[in-house]
């Protein structure tokens, strides 16, 4: 637990965190980017929740067993799109000219757009959760164990 | 003894990094065109701007999924542990 001042900025900045990682997470087929460079973000912003706050009140309302339930979440996303487009193999782009993120950009450069990518956007969001889940839990376990480590001295 | 081998087995990866750097292909010409291949077709195969994102969920998709298997098992791995330890204290 930090002071006022610490706690009302991390409160503040905590949204500018989590909504950059969000645009990373889904601009991931068209900018720089992607799902784990997303979920870091995500997982950064939680770190910053745990300096400011504490570990154990962050852990009463995030529960590693909540972020589990994320990460799974994440997994089968991503393994039933691979499987999806058994068809043809295993990790074809089955998506691609369907009406759902199938547009087909212009070869080039051009200025990119959010309905196109065929599975890579969704598959984005399924690791993102992956990322940002896993590295968020193993932050929160980690810290709480250092506390409890403490009181025991 | 030690330092012996120690300086032993130091010079000669030494000699094979510099062997390497001297054999390697020039900057910008690749010994493939898989890039090149990458590069045109990305955007009609895949409709993707990115072609980074591109060949991890795509092209080489089958890599990405080790990677996050990885990450799975890691973060079991870790919250497993260190559970157990605070239940173990209290």
């Amino acid at each position: 637990m930090m002071s006022k001042i610490v706690r009302t900025m991390a409160s503040f900045l905590i949204l500018f965190v989590l909504i950059y990682g969000l645009y990373i997470i889904m601009h991931g087929h068209s900018t720089p980017g992607g799902g784990f460079q997303g979920g870091a973000v995500v997982a950064s912003g939680v770190a910053l929740l745990i300096v400011a706050f504490g570990s154990h009140s962050i852990h009463r309302s995030l529960l590693e067993r909540r972020l589990s339930i994320l990460i799974s979440i994440g997994l089968l996303i991503f393994i039933g799109l691979a499987f999806g487009g058994m068809a043809k193999t295993f990790f074809y782009n089955f998506l691609v000219g369907s009406p759902i993120f199938g547009h087909i950009p212009p070869s080039g450069p051009n200025p990119g757009e959010m309905s196109s990518g065929g599975v890579i956007p969704i598959m984005d969001i399924g690791v993102g959760l992956n990322v940002a889940g896993g590295l968020s839990a193993i932050l929160l376990v980690m810290a709480l164990a250092t506390t409890v480590m403490e009181v025991e001295e | 003894m030690r330092k012996i081998a120690i300086a032993v087995s130091l010079s000669i990866f030494i000699g094979f990094l510099i062997a390497t750097a001297f054999l390697i292909h020039p900057f910008g010409y690749p010994p493939s065109e898989m890039d090149d291949y990458i590069i045109e077709n990305t955007q009609s195969e895949t409709g993707a701007n990115n072609a980074v994102t591109a060949v991890i969920f795509d092209y080489r998709g089958f890599d990405t999924l080790g990677e996050a298997t990885i990450l799975f098992t890691a973060v079991t791995g870790v919250v497993m542990l260190f559970r157990a330890k605070k239940k173990r204290e209290k």
